[in-house]
């Protein structure tokens, strides 16, 4: 399989890292200070594509922390809030979309 | 039920500790995601775009309630309380830590459950039909044949490492309710003219982003020689299958390239030159193996019992009989259908207190048997008519009697973007508007026979190049937009549907599913001719018509 460093690295705006926590698969953000979060407020955001390599090959490099890095799109609101950039974001964040409230 | 012996349990038991070594290898760094991936796979975990996901086979459709109580218990100790139960008869969770996951599996080992090959490029979970064994004018039970299969593929050391993932499906009625013909190979349980059991073998079946019907490679092949005709086709497919290119490697590419008749004088002579060989079976296994099945101690009933007699006087009873309970082979017995579709609900999900309830309704009035349908629905296989009523009462306390089976809202759908990683747009959301469309169960009576397939991408999960109106999910500039087709069907005439023009938006998706609908009702012969065979007769044409006009 063809390591994500390996790959063209393009973003056309506001990015980030996101992965799976590998002992129970959470969604987990890279962080500015070299770590993991499971809130997306805390994902460390990147600009350029040379930033993104960056943070993707510290984020690949622990393998025994995260699953599966890859660089995301996100959307920065006024005031700096951070957002999912794409509905599969949205919802790796946010949680299903659907009502699970069978009757039992 | 088929009762495991030794062997199976010794073999079920081992896989648990050998893959509770490999997790905590792998949380401790001493393996890779590179090279515990495959392992994992191999176990049915997969990772999804929020957590693990554990699939877990059916074989052949049949729990015991012990079992789904176990199944039970693992959506409420180790996920969140609820299981997906998939086209292919396996039951899949979503929520699973892996460090909680050998813990899981030793757990459903103890009730001769596992969770081998149900991924991976090997030889899948054998499927046959939910009504085996049960069925009236089924040729004989074809359980046993998808045990020996089950057996015969389970870690055979020439099936591990295909080309592609490889699944095999077994009917023995005429109507197919297997979907045999989108399997890599079809098994159709008949008597040739000398009143032999054999096997008509169909192969390179398959949906995904190639879909193919699957075709006839022998019309007879002695039951004595299922395991050496079938060792023959996988030989050939693990020669010729390509590797090179993961979009050409199921057996319908190689089937496809080569032509059915070059593909199958290729198995023949690899068969011929295979000869009596320690696959041909001798009957005594073939006995061995239905020996370890166990059937009801049917009573002598009558057709028409007066509970039922009374109960009828009950239009809601009546109406969840007529959709709900089939014939059985027994007289005074019935196959009771469970639909896990709810209006508004996720089709094929199961809660664990239902789980429960369906486990004890099965001890008390169908010998504590279940079975699990490709279509995501639960069925009894030997209910007592003279219990219908009181069963109906308790179905319907646990949400388990919407009268819908086999109607406009018994729909099937993969888990989609809300869960998967391959998928490109939701599937859930669409099948839960368009249950809430057609919430009325006398329309959808009306309505007739109407199968919707939702697929939340092209690997084609939830099935939908086959239902009478499939619904492909594809995302165009960050937008979900659905492919629609109409015109498929799954069982022994299966077909692949035919698009009917350019995909439509998320927002516009049950609006077009009720103008097929009502373009449909327009234009059938009469109230009984089902929507695929309107299809059929008139094109797409009218329905393209109908649905772009305004759009």
């Amino acid at each position: 399989m063809t390591s994500p460093l390996e790959q063209k690295i393009r973003i056309t705006g506001p990015s980030m890292v996101t992965a799976n926590r590998t002992f129970d698969g959470a969604v987990i953000y890279r962080t500015a200070s070299k770590g993991w979060s499971t809130s997306l407020s805390d994902a460390a955001v990147v600009r350029t594509a040379e930033q993104a390599r960056s943070l993707l090959a510290e984020s690949v490099a622990d393998d025994l922390g995260a699953v599966g890095a890859y660089i995301a799109p996100v959307e920065i609101r006024d005031g700096g809030e951070i957002n999912p950039g794409n509905l599969r974001e949205y919802i790796r964040s946010r949680g299903i979309t659907i009502d699970l409230s069978v009757p039992a | 039920m088929y009762a495991y012996d030794e062997l199976d349990r010794t073999l079920i038991n081992e896989r648990v500790e050998e893959f509770r070594d490999q997790v905590r290898r792998r949380l401790s760094g001493e393996l890779t995601e590179d090279e515990f991936k495959m392992l994992r796979l191999q176990n049915g975990v997969y990772l999804q775009l929020h957590a693990y996901m554990f699939r877990i086979a059916i074989p052949y459709g049949t729990l015991s309630s012990k079992q789904l109580r176990r199944l039970a218990h693992v959506a409420r100790r180790y996920d969140r309380g609820y299981g997906h139960f998939t086209t292919r008869q396996n039951i899949q969770f979503n929520w699973i830590k892996l460090a909680e996951l050998p813990d899981a599996l030793a757990d459903l080992a103890e009730v001769g459950i596992h969770s081998m090959q149900t991924s991976g490029n090997n030889t899948r979970n054998v499927t046959s039909d939910q009504w085996a064994g049960v069925a009236p004018g089924e040729i004989e039970d074809p359980r046993i044949w998808s045990e020996l299969l089950r057996q015969f593929t389970t870690l055979h050391p020439e099936f591990s490492f295909l080309p592609r993932k490889f699944k095999f499906a077994i009917t023995a009625c005429a109507h197919d309710r297997a979907a045999i013909k989108i399997h890599d190979i079809g098994l159709r349980l008949h008597k040739n003219a000398q009143g032999e059991t054999g096997f008509e073998v169909l192969v390179g079946g398959g949906l995904g982003r190639t879909p193919f019907i699957a075709k006839t490679i022998k019309p007879f092949v002695h039951g004595r020689d299922l395991l050496s005709y079938v060792e023959a086709i996988l030989r050939v497919y693990n020669q010729y299958g390509r590797r090179d290119n993961i979009y050409k490697a199921r057996i319908k590419i190689l089937v496809h390239e080569l032509g059915i008749e070059k593909f199958a004088s290729e198995v023949e002579g690899e068969w011929r030159a295979m000869g009596d060989s320690a696959l041909t079976l001798d009957d005594t296994v073939i006995e061995e193996i239905r020996s370890r099945f166990s059937y009801p101690r049917y009573e002598k009933l009558p057709h028409m019992p007066e509970e039922l007699r009374l109960a009828a006087r009950d239009p809601l009873f009546e109406r969840w009989r007529r959709n709900s309970v089939s014939t059985h082979k027994m007289q005074g017995y019935a196959i009771v259908t469970l639909s896990l579709k709810p209006v508004g609900g996720p089709p094929g999900d199961a809660s664990a207190d239902q789980m429960d309830a369906i486990a004890e309704l099965a001890d008390k009035y169908s010998f504590g048997e279940i079975r699990v349908g490709h279509e995501q629905n639960l069925a009894l296989p030997h209910v007592a008519k003279r219990d219908l009523p009181a069963l109906w009462k308790a179905l319907d306390k646990i949400g388990l009697a919407t009268p819908n089976v086999n109607l406009v809202s018994d729909i099937i759908a993969c888990p989609g973007l809300d869960y998967c990683s391959l998928a490109n747009a939701r599937s859930i959301p669409i099948a839960q508007e368009l249950t809430r469309r057609f919430a009325n169960h006398d329309t959808a009576g009306l309505i007739g026979r109407l199968h919707i397939n939702i697929s939340g991408c092209i690997n084609a999960c939830g099935h939908h190049h086959v239902g009478h109106i499939g619904i492909l999910g594809v995302e165009k500039n960050g937008e979900e937009f659905y492919q629609i087709t109409i015109g498929g069907r799954a069982d022994e005439n299966a077909e692949l549907g035919a698009l009917i023009g350019p995909a439509v938006p998320y927002r516009e998706v049950a609006d077009v599913v009720e103008d097929i609908v009502e373009a449909y009702l327009a234009l059938r012969e009469r109230p009984d001719e089902l929507f695929v065979d309107t299809v059929k007769r008139l094109g797409v044409e009218p329905f393209r018509e109908r649905v772009y006009a305004t759009r």
